[in-house]
């Protein structure tokens, strides 16, 4: 059969990523009506750039989350009448054409790199996440208290950043290191953060009120436990949190490779805002100093951490394609973007497009996250 | 400033000590061992033997003695030797680290002037159009990372124009073998670099020195070159040097995709490998790197800065 036309393949490509545009166009549309009752978000649709990488985020984020409606095969097939070939290509058994080509085992290019964004924006926000608390919940009483206890935080942090992250990937992320029991009480450890993070920010709040205070608890515990379970041990009564551990092993890895980052800001912060009247009226009052720290710093530092955030799921994202790109941690039929540029770029020669679909697409995410965290820095200082 | 050096110093000897032990220990896990063992030994060997050969090699004793001995041996410049490349690692790593050394300072000759040059040209004029395009422009190449960028040029120059190579081959220095890798990696590093030194520049533009300036009549370029550049360049200059841990990250990954047989190229061989000599001193290396770069970027930025020189 022919093969498609570039005419057509575009209009294919638009015409099946429906969802994604229908979903954008509710969001952004409803978003731009409510602009000025939405705040430091609404205020975004007022910056040119801050709207184009928001669009270009949610455009993966919708494509994360229904990559089934969106791609023509399924990512792991093989086919041969699409090995290595040009885009627009039509698969002869089944008569649908291949909009990106098929990669070097014949596998659809366009479906691997729609099911790809799954894997890395789950990941990717996921570790920021955990990061984060992990960087805030050690990185607040280092710039509070600051003496010795800084001191120590702060050599353990410039020991991790001194690391070249490739070697780091390199020593962390192994078959050999999955044998041993490093992964797991990393992750055991970094793990353990959110529920103290969350369990102190209840506690210190609402300490007087012990009713409310007992739900709270509860619910952490409960949630912290089972979420803890599954993800550190693998043992989730209920079977639906698990990690196999060639992603627990990249998970604990990204975390720890990427926190220090986040304790470096929140301490800065913090020691910045410590100094300003507010914190110095709560000192008056006599509140505990995790009250202070949680509830009084960490909400006026909001601005810069979100800014940070959107950076760092960025970063992360391009250090997942960098494990992909070394074939470390992921599994080989893995569709996830990094992997698929390290299987296909051998074959450059015999079919130069055959990297294309998952390399722009990592560059398009990364760019559209740097262009939102321009934005929302562009707007959040205009007041 | 001498004890200031001093103190800089110690706490660059505690993480060096700090970082090789941890790495020390990550090379020397059990199943890596094992692994070795039975390299060593054309893979057969059961269980038990494998046990007696570490044990009669030494590799049973605590890991804080072995550490000792490792470190002694590696002061006095006694390396171990090479299973991948069947040498003393003293004589593989010098030749290495020069061509990855030819190919960093192609990509520093590159990078930094045209960093700075984008940096001021869109920080003294804070707002306006070429601002806005060079600032967009400076995000588009910190998005994309090396291996992005470098495959795409390999496509477009290599595939579909035919100009240039698209492996390099290590110690030949010519135009069409080293364009792609160098263009490569400046390209990630360079947008980062000129968004600080915008956003310094944009500072210093709006201070009363610069205000007082233009009031006495001075043209503008006269103020941007004689009065603001100077201040300007102070923060990027430490940006700069933190860029070389970056850089060799970025070396390993254009190495691997041009095929370019330096430092980078060796320190993923010996992983991949299993080669625990030649990994320890490629580890021992890269953390160096890092850590003499962040000395020189922390005493620099005291020379450069009396402000901060005073504590």
């Amino acid at each position: 059969m022919e093969p498609l036309g570039a005419f057509e393949i575009w209009a294919g490509v638009i015409g099946r990523f429906w969802p994604v545009w229908l979903g954008m166009a509710i969001i952004m549309g409803g978003s731009f009506a409510f602009k000025r009752r939405l705040g430091l978000y609404g205020r975004l649709y007022d910056s040119g750039v801050g709207m184009v990488g928001l669009g270009i985020v949610l455009f993966w984020v919708l494509t994360a989350i229904f990559p089934e409606l969106i791609a023509t095969f399924d990512p792991l097939e093989q086919f041969f009448s699409i090995k290595r070939k040009p885009p627009g290509t039509i698969e002869t058994e089944t008569g649908i054409a291949a909009y990106f080509g098929g990669d070097n085992l014949g596998r659809d290019l366009f479906s691997r790199m729609v099911h790809g964004s799954t894997f890395v924006l789950t990941v990717a926000p996921a570790a920021t996440l955990v990061a984060y608390m992990v960087g805030i919940a050690l990185g607040l009483p280092a710039g509070y208290f600051g003496r010795k206890m800084d001191a120590v935080l702060t050599f353990i942090a410039n020991l991790v950043l001194a690391f070249p992250v490739i070697l780091l990937f390199y020593l962390l992320v192994t078959p050999g290191v999955r044998e041993t029991a490093i992964p797991n009480v990393m992750s055991g450890v970094f793990f353990a953060f959110p529920i103290i993070f969350f369990g102190m920010l209840f506690y210190s709040r609402y300490y007087a009120r012990p009713r409310l205070l007992a739900i709270q608890m509860a619910v952490t515990a409960i949630l912290g436990a089972w979420l803890y379970a599954g993800l550190v041990f693998d043992a989730d009564p209920l079977g639906i949190v698990r990690l196999e551990p060639n992603e627990l092993n990249i998970f604990a890895a990204v975390v720890f490779a990427s926190s220090p980052g986040v304790f470096r800001i929140v301490r800065g912060l913090t020691m910045d805002i410590k100094t300003r009247d507010y914190v110095a009226a709560a000192q008056t009052r006599g509140e505990n100093p995790w009250y202070i720290m949680l509830w009084e710093i960490l909400p006026n530092a909001r601005g810069p951490l979100i800014v940070d955030a959107c950076l760092r799921i960025g970063y992360t994202t391009i250090l997942l394609g960098t494990l992909g790109f070394f074939g470390l941690g992921l599994a080989p039929e893995s569709p996830d973007w990094g992997s698929m540029i390290n299987q296909t770029r051998g074959f450059i020669r015999i079919a130069p497009t055959i990297v294309l679909p998952q390399t722009i697409a990592l560059a398009m995410l990364v760019l559209g996250l740097n262009l939102l965290a321009d934005g929302l820095r562009e707007q959040s200082l205009k007041d | 400033m001498l004890a200031f050096i001093a103190r800089r110093l110690g706490v660059m000897v505690a993480t060096m000590l700090a970082l090789t032990f941890v790495v020390f220990t990550l090379v020397n896990l059990e199943p890596n061992l094992r692994k070795l063992a039975l390299e060593q030994n054309n893979n057969r060997m059961s269980s038990e033997a494998v046990d007696i050969w570490l044990d009669a090699n030494g590799y049973r004793r605590p890991l804080i003695v072995r550490y000792g001995e490792w470190l002694g041996n590696t002061l006095t410049g006694e390396m171990g030797r090479s299973t991948r490349f069947r040498k003393p690692v003293v004589d593989i790593l010098p030749e290495r680290l020069g061509y990855t050394g030819i190919l960093a300072f192609w990509v520093m000759i590159t990078m930094v002037p045209g960093a700075l040059i984008i940096g001021v040209l869109a920080g003294m004029r804070e707002g306006s159009k070429t601002d806005r395009s060079l600032s967009i422009l400076s995000i588009a190449t910190t998005a994309t990372p090396e291996y992005v960028s470098g495959i795409i040029f390999t496509v477009i120059f290599a595939s579909w124009l035919g100009l240039l190579k698209g492996v390099a081959k290590a110690g030949d220095i010519s135009f069409e073998n080293f364009t792609l890798p160098v263009m490569t990696m400046s390209l990630y590093g360079m947008g980062y670099i000129a968004r600080m030194t915008r956003a310094s520049m944009a500072e210093v533009m709006t201070s009363q020195y610069i205000r007082t300036a233009r009031l006495k009549g001075l043209s503008f370029g006269a103020i941007v070159v004689k009065h603001a550049l100077r201040n300007a360049l102070i923060a990027p200059f430490t940006v700069i040097m933190l860029q070389f841990p970056w850089l060799l990250t970025g070396v390993v990954i254009v190495e691997k995709l041009f095929n370019y047989k330096g430092f980078g190229w060796v320190l993923v061989e010996a992983a991949d490998n299993n080669d625990i000599d030649l990994l320890l001193a490629c580890s021992i290396v890269s953390v160096a790197v890092v850590i003499v770069t962040q000395l020189i970027s922390d005493v620099g930025y005291a020379y450069l800065n009396p402000r901060i020189r005073v504590r």
